[in-house]
């Protein structure tokens, strides 16, 4: 019984050596890993406020109000009127839709002046 | 266990047969257990002692230990924390009502020399001079040999610049980071941002900090590490804030202006919409302070808070109401204006020497009576005058979060004769900035409840204090409509809108004292829509002329009046302002569309 406690008891203590060793080294890669990673998100959020920085740039009301008098012909930008807030009543009526024809239309019925009959073909 | 016995037969017979006592046997006998006792329980506790000792030991040396390995190793930052990523930027954005970014911070390079590092210090100072027109390469040469060990050669750096350097290709230029304020929209409320530059600077890092504005004034909390993630958001609108710009540059080009500014204003949160002050200039390269004539004539001057001057006839409105509130008048009282009024040495008279006689109240507001206010005034008294001023904010400097508002104090009489009583009542004798006269209109606005004017976005409005009754309010803001449809300001009408306002025309003060006769300060107060007033605008020009027609024109309802219904026309649109009656569809903007 001894002898086979020993060997047991060297055995375990070398799986956990081994264990912890590999333990050591991941947690190592891992922080490396992280500390990359924690450079990268600097220089990401150090470019985001530089993008940011630039859209805002070229998004100020100056160089805007400028490029919407030079694309005039293009874009017939104004700006807002008051008289652009209109009742409903104002607004004109869409064009009705132009009819659905889903099955053939029967044209027999047709007299010789071209007058439809009384009920409707559609 | 078997104790010893304390009277031992053997011995006791003995001794009595020597006729000694035999209890002196007994007593020893206790005295030997007691002994015995105490030894084992000195034993025991000496055991418990030596355990106590090895254990503080063992203690003391793992700390003695740790303690020697940690000074002996190199200190080195916990790798695992994570937070550190969350503040980059040092100082936090700021942006406007809608998230569009005002101010924001840009990562560039600041140069500096090591001269003993450098291997040719003649060929760096040539090659920089190339790459900086400003830098003389002899004196830098100088400079350079010398013998100091350490210079600062430039602050900011483009990316062209640092690659330039980068070629130069000597040991003896180094970069340092530095983190730059940038104002991506240019001269865009100038006067609200102020501006930035560098406090403390090293090698590493630049402290950044603000010279003016909100910078300076919200520095704490622009620079507050937990903070500096979230933007600080103002009120004003960016949108708004150009047009108005645009208008009112446009404006001050007409009507030949020296100087102009333009607050607008939520009349029930005191939120500043827009705050324009012209001519301005650009954050980005704030220009610096002046040191000699009129700091009023530097663009860094913001009109809006520092042009503490007399606001003239705007003032009148508060006579009224004040006068009203007392139950000393009502809309119709009649009161006699009959021109000049002399009061001790003054003579009190109107505007091209008219006399208007007898006139209501409502029309001393509607025709700008000097004479009628000022009986007024009279009537109110000076101390009641006083402190009704001083309700509305006309005493002290305003709470806006700029660091010039604190300084532009207004201009009070120190004492208050009845004749003060009188020219304040038409808005002479005592100075104010426009956003006093915009916090005075906002109370009257907003229903005779006094708002608090900021900066900031608010979620949650302070409650003011109530210093007119709305009925009084409501008759007011009647009576301001009715200088629009009928009185001074008739140029002030926008159709839809139903602006409601008081012109104000002062002469300039001189600087030794007295007035220009020919330079005016004009203003125009307006709220709108009058129904329901949401919006106040106050515009002002300084020293403008209208010359369109035959003779030139200096008053307000002339030169500030159109310029300020043009800003509304464009503006209330933008501000999601319906016009109260749809107006007729203009039929070029109809056809097109």
């Amino acid at each position: 019984m001894r002898p086979f406690l020993l060997v047991f008891t060297a055995l375990t203590l070398m799986a956990l050596a081994f264990w912890a060793y590999r333990e050591n080294y991941a947690t190592q890669s891992a922080l490396r890993e992280m500390q990359r990673m924690q450079t990268e998100v600097a220089q990401l959020r150090e470019a985001l406020t530089l993008q940011k920085a630039e859209w805002a740039y070229l998004n100020r009301p100056d160089r805007l109000r400028d490029l919407v008098a030079l694309n005039f012909e293009r874009l017939p930008l104004l700006p807002l009127e008051p008289d652009q807030f209109q009742a409903v009543a104002n607004l004109p009526l869409p064009p009705p839709p132009p009819p659905v024809l889903d099955r053939p239309l029967d044209l027999a019925p047709l007299d010789v002046q071209g007058i439809l009959p009384e009920e409707d073909p559609l | 266990m078997i104790r010893a016995p304390l009277r031992p037969l053997a011995r006791i017979l003995q001794a009595r047969a020597k006729g000694e006592n035999p209890d002196v046997i007994e007593r020893e006998n206790l005295r030997l257990r007691a002994e015995a006792t105490r030894d084992r329980a000195r034993a025991r506790a000496e055991g418990r002692l030596v355990i106590l000792g090895f254990a503080f030991f063992c203690a003391f040396s793992v700390i003695g230990l740790r303690m020697g390995v940690l000074a002996s190793t190199d200190p080195a930052e916990p790798k695992a924390a994570a937070s550190s990523t969350e503040i980059l930027t040092l100082r936090s954005d700021i942006v406007d009502r809608n998230g569009r970014l005002l101010a924001t911070n840009m990562v560039t390079s600041a140069l500096y020399a090591h001269p003993r590092q450098m291997i040719d210090p003649a060929r760096v100072a040539a090659e920089l001079a190339a790459i900086f027109p400003d830098m003389n390469a002899e004196d830098l040469q100088r400079r350079f040999t010398d013998g100091r060990s350490f210079m600062w050669l430039r602050r900011k750096l483009s990316p062209e610049q640092v690659q330039a350097v980068h070629d130069i290709g000597d040991p003896g230029l180094l970069f340092g980071p530095r983190e730059m304020r940038l104002y991506p929209n240019g001269r865009m409320a100038a006067h609200v941002l102020g501006g930035a530059s560098f406090g403390a600077e090293g090698v590493n890092a630049a402290e950044v900090i603000g010279t003016a504005g909100i910078e300076k004034a919200l520095d704490a909390r622009l620079r507050d590490p937990g903070l500096a993630a979230t933007p600080l958001r103002l009120s004003l609108d960016l949108t708004i804030q150009a047009a108005t710009t645009e208008i009112l540059q446009a404006g001050m080009t007409i009507m030949n202006a020296a100087g102009a500014t333009a607050i607008l204003m939520d009349a029930h949160t005191g939120e500043v919409i827009s705050l324009v002050s012209l001519p301005d200039f650009d954050p980005n390269d704030r220009p610096a302070n002046p040191t000699s004539g009129d700091p009023a004539d530097s663009p860094l001057f913001n009109r809006a808070m520092q042009g503490v001057y007399e606001l003239g006839s705007t003032f009148k409105i508060f006579a009224a109401a004040q006068a009203m509130e007392l139950g000393l008048v009502n809309k119709d009282t009649m009161v006699n204006a009959n021109a000049p009024l002399v009061w001790g040495k003054f003579r009190i008279k109107e505007f091209k020497n008219k006399n208007y006689g007898t006139l209501s109240v409502n029309d001393i507001i509607v025709l700008s009576s000097n004479v009628g206010s000022a009986k007024l005034g009279l009537m109110i008294g000076g101390e009641r005058q006083q402190a009704f001023l001083k309700s509305m904010g006309f005493f002290d400097a305003t709470p806006l979060e700029l660091i010039e508002a604190a300084r532009a104090k207004p201009l009070i009489p120190a004492r208050w004769p009845e004749i003060v009583t009188i020219t304040t009542s038409y808005g002479h004798g005592m100075s104010a900035s426009p956003m006093h006269l915009a916090a005075g209109y906002a109370a009257i606005a907003n229903g005779g409840v006094t708002v608090t004017p900021t900066l900031l976005m608010r979620d949650r409005v302070p409650e003011g204090t109530r210093i007119l009754s709305p009925a009084v309010a409501r008759t007011s803001i009647d009576m301001l409509r009715g200088v629009v449809t009928d009185g001074t300001a008739s140029f002030g009408e926008v159709e839809g809108y139903e602006v409601a306002g008081k012109t104000g025309t002062a002469n300039k003060p001189k600087k030794g004292g007295g007035y220009y006769e020919n330079k005016n300060i004009n203003t125009f107060a307006a709220m709108f829509p009058a129904s329901d007033p949401k919006y106040v605008l106050i515009v002002t020009l300084y020293e403008p002329v209208d010359t369109s027609g035959s003779e030139p024109h200096r008053t307000a309802g002339w030169t500030t009046v159109p310029v300020a219904a043009e800003i509304i026309r464009r503006v209330a649109p933008l501000l999601g302002l319906r016009p109260i009656e749809p107006l007729a569809p203009d039929p070029l903007v109809a056809a097109r569309n």
